[in-house]
């Protein structure tokens, strides 16, 4: 029997002011050194650029102030570096392009769509006081996460770009609705998985020292699987299908703390990739793009060739341990270096010691998020939590994964350093619900003082134990033992 | 630009970018290493050893408070302090081994609930189980119709009877007893 006493906890505003100060110079620095590094001067609207970042970090550390208070202290920072490399990286491409006199104007977008994730978070932050308060939602976030997911096979609005058929198209904006669906699906997830978690974890037989769930309990992971497959299937893309597959899962194995259910899913997936793999053509290229991708016909090939990989990688390896430095690398010699590419693309710039501190920035935001779905108090917010945090690191790992020909390269945009509104946005309002829940899991807990009953007068015990951690916070009621000794009248 | 003044800014920023990273690790390295765990059994033992050390207010469930004095609201009446009654009762078996209840004048209940006395972590225990209390002179044992019953030297209570000091009481998974 030990004593667990948790430290004072700091609210932590002012340590994060000072990382977001060190974020803030990282994301202008890169701006900077970008200018000197093409034309060898600082551009001009240097100023003005990093007005404007410090403008939105510093409201959105205000709002945190106001309505999350002790939020913790360490996701905004990241989150802020991490768009910041990826904004200076975006910039640094787009004068590549231009150079060559191929579409740009980038930087600018993604500016603006930083812009409206921000103040998306904060708006978040603002809105919605209590996380438990999307519990309500359940099945209101599946219904939508479905529709996401096929809003683009709707002809009209949906398009298929590059063979994925992941796009919509609605007056001119253009958005992966996939993206949102991870948002809803971890929310529907969350909500299903914290009222039937018990069934899952326990009933069913055993077999190889497995606990099997039943087969009537398989219904929901059959019917995720099913969609997963059809997205696959019929959008070609896979990794949203990998992402969503990932994500239930992961948050299966949270709940249940069942390994029965990650070799379920391990051999669900693997069998459905390796027959999507020989049914499908332009599966089956990604393989072999993976596989041999040296192989001169494959790297030839078009579409679905090795190219961009193989580009990739020399761009890595020109990169080496300490990279070329800000602008004076190629990275736009690889095709979509400023969105799928753009791992390889810093990689090129920062070398090996950079990206391994982007990464940790990553392995960082991951781990706050872990921690706060440990320290929440509600099931709800621990599985959310949970499912946020391993959504950013899995997406991340698939797409350096794939650039770095670790796994087969999928079509996934890296969390904030790749240009793209949805995939920002979405991710901007992922570290807006972490902060949400991260506030309420560091909140000091109101503390319950010994109860001194006037005639006893000894009060030895104290009430603290509604500070323990679970679902059942707070003495449990009624007058029964929780456990019977058997043999006993 | 010189080649010198590239070079130092190219690592530089690395190191930026480091320097975000270690101090981001240092603020967490607060919350891993957050929480102080004390084994019980082992602050028992030191507590024997060093009698007069303080015991931190807010302790989660029942701080195992050795001496008597250390805990300001209590006041022992005199009449039970001097006499040769017992003073305190001691859980000798269970989750909580060690934890030492002063004895005034006032009965002690037992259970896992709350407003117990002495809060027993023990899933064998029901909310309010057992209640020792004095009566001219003598402790009594009285059991409160616990689900698993209440024993004083395996014999199951059932009404109040006097509790002997030195004889253990099996309350669920703990044992308990009157120690002078």
């Amino acid at each position: 029997m030990a004593t667990v006493q948790p430290h004072q906890v700091r609210a932590g505003r002012g340590v994060e002011l000072g990382l977001l100060v060190l974020a803030l110079a990282i994301a202008v620095a890169g701006y900077a050194l970008v200018g000197l590094g093409i034309d060898g001067s600082v551009p001009a609207d240097v100023i003005g650029y990093a007005a404007g970042l410090t403008g939105l970090a510093v409201a959105l550390h205000l709002v945190l102030r106001w309505r999350a208070p002790y939020a913790d202290p360490v996701i905004l920072p990241v989150a802020v570096a991490l768009n910041g490399v990826g904004l200076a990286m975006i910039y640094r491409i787009d004068i590549a392009y231009e150079a060559r006199e191929k579409a740009a104007g980038f930087a600018e977008r993604q500016l603006g769509w930083t812009a409206i994730s921000v103040v998306l978070a904060a708006l978040v932050l603002v809105l919605l006081r209590d996380h438990r308060t999307l519990r309500r939602y359940t099945y209101t976030a599946m219904i939508v996460a479905l529709g996401l997911v096929v809003l683009p096979l709707v002809p009209g609005i949906g398009q298929s770009i590059n063979g994925a058929q992941i796009w919509v198209r609605v007056g001119g904006v253009g958005m992966q609705p996939a993206e949102f669906a991870k948002i809803a699906l971890a929310v529907f997830f969350a909500g299903y998985l914290v009222t039937h978690r018990d069934t899952l974890a326990l009933a069913g037989p055993k077999v190889l020292g497995l606990q099997l769930p039943r087969p009537r309990d398989l219904g929901p992971i059959l019917i995720v699987w099913g969609v997963s497959l059809a997205v696959l299937v019929l959008e070609r893309d896979l990794g949203t299908s990998l992402l969503l597959f990932g994500l239930f899962v992961a948050m299966l194995y949270i709940a249940t703390e069942r390994l029965s259910w990650v070799v379920i899913g391990l051999l669900l997936f693997v069998g459905g990739a390796l027959v999507a793999a020989t049914a499908f053509p332009h599966v089956g290229a990604r393989f072999d793009a993976w596989l041999h991708p040296f192989d001169q016909e494959i790297f030839d090939r078009f579409p679905g060739g090795s190219g961009q990989l193989v580009r990739g990688l020399f761009g890595l390896a020109n990169g080496g341990l300490f990279g070329t430095g800000w602008g004076s690398g190629r990275p736009d010699l690889v095709p979509y270096a400023e969105s799928d590419f753009i791992v390889a693309s810093l990689g090129e710039e920062l070398g090996l010691t950079g990206l391994l501190a982007l990464l940790l920035c990553y392995t960082i935001l991951t781990e706050r998020g872990m921690r706060t779905a440990i320290g929440v108090r509600d099931g709800f917010g621990k599985l959310l939590a949970g499912g946020l945090a391993f959504v950013v690191a899995f997406q991340t790992f698939v797409v350096v994964g794939g650039v770095t020909r670790l796994i087969p390269l999928t079509g996934l945009t890296t969390p904030f350093l790749a240009y793209g509104g949805s995939s920002l946005v979405a991710n901007w309002v992922i570290v807006a619900l972490l902060l949400r829940i991260s506030d309420e899991a560091r909140r000091p807990a109101p503390v319950v003082r010994a109860v001194l009953t006037p005639e006893v007068g000894t009060p030895v015990a104290s009430a603290a134990r509604a500070n323990g951690g679970g679902g059942t916070a707070g003495p449990t009621g009624g007058d029964q033992p929780t456990e019977r000794i058997e043999g006993l009248s | 630009m010189s080649e010198l003044t590239i070079t130092l800014l190219r690592l530089g920023y690395l190191a930026l970018l480091w320097v975000l990273v270690l101090s981001a690790i240092g603020v967490l390295r607060r919350d891993l290493y957050g929480t102080r765990i004390t084994d019980r059994r082992r602050a028992n033992r030191a507590a024997s050893a060093a009698p007069v050390r303080p015991q931190p207010v807010d302790a989660v469930a029942v701080a195992p408070t050795p001496a008597p004095a250390a805990s300001a609201p209590v006041r022992t009446p005199r009449a039970a302090r001097s006499g040769s009654g017992p003073r305190k009762l001691v859980v000798t078996e269970g989750p909580l081994r060690g934890t030492i209840v002063p004895l005034g004048t006032a009965p002690v209940l037992i259970g896992r609930a709350p407003s117990c006395t002495l809060v027993l972590d023990d899933d064998y225990s029901s909310s309010r189980h057992a209640r020792v209390f004095p009566q001219d002179g003598q402790w009594f044992v009285e059991d409160l119709g616990s689900t698993n019953g209440t024993f004083l030297a395996d014999q199951r209570v059932d009404g109040p009877i006097p509790l002997p000091t030195g004889t253990p009481v099996r309350v669920g998974q703990s044992v308990l007893e009157l120690q002078r």
